[in-house]
C-alpha cells in the first residue's frame, strides 16, 4: 500500500566512500565513545601509575642516575600501559559485528585501520602528557639536552608503537587466549623501536650526544611499517 | 618416494660423519684459542642454515599471501620450526665457545643480540600458529612472517650503534681476514652437511603437515558423513 513505486525512487548512490570520509567518522566515534566511558585513558592511566611507583620501589635512584635510566623506564612504562589500550581495540567491533559489516561493505579496510591506529595514538599521547610530570615529581628529573626533541621522539615512538600494535591487536583477536598474545608476538617485533626510543630519550636528558640516528632509526621503522600495516590490513581483515 | 628419502637420509648421515672428521680430526687447532675454536664448525654452519631456512619462510610466507595454496604454507611451518632448532643451536654453542675465549657467557654484541631477536621474533611467530584458531591461521601467520623479516635489518642497525665485541667477519671480511685452506674446508663440509641434513628434516616435517591436513580432512568429511546418514535416520 504505502511502497514507493519504483520509477519515482531517486537513483542510488553506488560510489564507494572515500578513505578520509569513513576514517573521519570511524575516529569521530571512537573519540565520542572514549570521551563518554573514558575506559582506555583510565585504564592506562591507572596501569602507568602502578608501573611508575613499582619501579620507584625497585630502583632508588639519585637525580643523576635517574637521568640515565629514566628513558627506559618512561618508555617500558608506556609500552605496557599502551598494551592495555591496544588489546581493547578492536574487542568492542568484534562483540558487535562491526569487523563482519566492515568485510561486506564497500568501505576501503584502510580506514578502519588509520581511525584506529589515530585513535590510540592520540590516548597514548594523552597519556603521555599526563604522565610526565609525575615521571618529573617522581624521579627528581630534569632534561640536560633541549626538551623539544623529547616531544619529537615521543610523536615517532608512540606512532611506532601504536601502528604495530594496533595492527597486531588485529591479530591476537582471532587467536585463543587473545589479551596474552598480543605482546608475545608485538614486543619481538618492536625492540628496534624500543631500542631507539629508549636511547633517542637517555641522549636528551643526558645531553651526552644528538640523538639525530636513533630520530631516523624511529622515522624509518614508522615509515616501512605504517606501509606494511596499510598494504596488509585487509588481508587481516578478510582472513578465512 | 621412501626409498629416495632413505637414500637421502643416508647421504646426510655420511656427509655428517665425514664432517664430523674434517672438524675433530682434518682441521688444524687455532693458535690461540686451541681446541675449543673447534665449536666454529657448527656454530657457524648453523647460523647460516638458519638463516637460509628463515629467508626461505619468508618467500613462502609472500607466495602463499599470493597464491592461498597449501604448500607454501606447510614449507613455511617446516622452515620455521627447523630454522628455530637451528637457531637455538648457534644460541648453545655461541656462549659455550664465548666463555673460555672471551671470559664472558653472553655480551649484547650486534650479532648475538640480533641472533636472539630472531629467534624471538620465529619463536612468536610459532605460538602465534598455535594459538590461532581456524582457517585464518595460515594468513595470521603468513602476515606476521613478512613483519619479522622486514624487522631484522632494522634490529641490526639499532644493535650496531652500541659496540661491538664479535670478531668482524673472517671469510671475505677485508684486508688482514681469512683462514687455513684446512678450516675453511672443514667449515665447507659442515655447512654443507647441516645443510642437507637440514633439508631432510624440513622435508620429513613438511610431509607430517600434509599428511596431518589430510588427516584432519578426512575426519571432517567423515563426521559430516556421519551427521548426514544420523540426521536421514531421524
Amino acid at each position: 500500500m504505502s511502497a514507493v513505486p519504483m520509477t519515482s525512487a531517486t537513483p542510488v548512490k553506488t560510489s564507494t566512500p572515500s578513505l578520509w570520509a569513513v576514517t573521519r567518522s570511524t575516529l569521530s566515534r571512537d573519540f565520542r565513545l572514549e570521551w563518554r566511558s573514558k575506559d582506555a585513558i583510565n585504564s592506562m592511566l591507572f596501569f602507568a601509575l602502578l608501573v611508575v611507583v613499582i619501579f620507584s620501589f625497585s630502583f632508588d635512584p639519585t637525580a643523576e642516575e635517574s637521568r640515565s635510566i629514566a628513558g627506559g623506564l618512561i618508555w617500558v612504562s608506556f609500552l605496557f600501559a599502551a598494551v592495555v589500550a591496544l588489546n581493547q581495540t578492536w574487542a568492542r567491533e568484534l562483540r558487535n559485528q562491526v569487523l563482519d559489516g566492515y568485510r561486506v561493505s564497500p568501505a576501503p579496510a584502510n580506514a578502519m585501520f588509520l581511525a584506529k591506529s589515530i585513535g590510540n595514538f592520540v590516548f597514548v599521547m594523552v597519556l603521555e602528557c599526563l604522565m610526565t610530570p609525575l615521571f618529573i615529581v617522581f624521579y627528581n628529573l630534569r632534561s640536560i639536552g633541549p626538551v623539544w626533541q623529547l616531544l619529537l621522539v615521543a610523536v615517532l615512538a608512540t606512532w611506532a608503537l601504536v601502528v604495530n600494535g594496533t595492527f597486531f591487536a588485529a591479530i591476537s583477536i582471532r587467536t585463543r587466549s587473545r589479551e596474552i598474545m598480543l605482546p608475545l608476538i608485538l614486543f619481538p617485533i618492536s625492540i628496534p623501536a624500543i631500542i631507539a626510543m629508549v636511547d633517542a630519550t637517555t641522549v636528551i636528558l643526558t645531553g651526552s650526544d644528538t640523538p639525530r640516528f636513533w630520530m631516523e632509526l624511529l622515522a624509518v621503522y614508522d615509515l616501512v611499517f605504517t606501509t606494511v600495516c596499510l598494504s596488509l590490513f585487509d588481508t587481516v581483515l578478510n582472513a578465512e | 618416494m621412501k626409498k629416495a628419502v632413505i637414500f637421502y637420509a643416508i647421504v646426510s648421515l655420511v656427509l655428517l660423519s665425514y664432517a664430523l672428521h674434517a672438524a675433530l680430526v682434518g682441521a688444524p687447532t687455532e693458535q690461540t684459542m686451541g681446541d675449543v675454536q673447534r665449536i666454529f664448525y657448527y656454530h657457524v654452519p648453523s647460523a647460516w642454515t638458519s638463516m637460509i631456512l628463515f629467508f626461505i619462510n619468508f618467500c613462502a610466507s609472500i607466495w602463499f599471501l599470493i597464491k592461498r595454496d597449501v604448500i607454501s604454507d606447510a614449507i613455511a611451518v617446516a622452515t620455521a620450526e627447523v630454522g628455530v632448532v637451528f637457531c637455538t643451536v648457534v644460541l648453545i654453542t655461541g656462549p659455550l665457545w664465548a666463555r673460555p675465549v672471551w671470559g664472558i657467557w653472553w655480551t649484547w654484541d650486534a650479532r648475538l643480540t640480533s641472533t636472539l631477536v630472531l629467534w624471538l621474533i620465529y619463536v612468536s611467530y610459532l605460538i602465534l600458529r598455535k594459538y590461532a584458531t581456524g582457517g585464518q591461521t595460515q594468513v595470521l601467520a603468513a602476515v606476521l612472517a613478512v613483519f619479522g623479516f622486514l624487522d631484522v635489518p632494522l634490529v641490526y642497525m639499532a644493535i650496531r650503534w652500541f659496540r661491538t665485541q664479535h670478531p668482524q667477519p673472517v671469510i671475505g671480511g677485508g684486508e688482514g681476514s681469512g683462514i687455513d685452506p684446512r678450516m675453511m674446508h672443514a667449515l665447507l663440509a659442515n655447512w654443507l652437511a647441516f645443510m642437507v641434513f637440514a633439508g631432510l628434516i624440513t622435508f620429513l616435517r613438511y610431509r607430517l603437515e600434509i599428511v596431518t591436513r589430510e588427516v584432519d580432512a578426512e575426519h571432517a568429511k567423515r563426521a559430516l558423513h556421519d551427521e548426514a546418514a544420523f540426521g536421514g535416520a531421524q
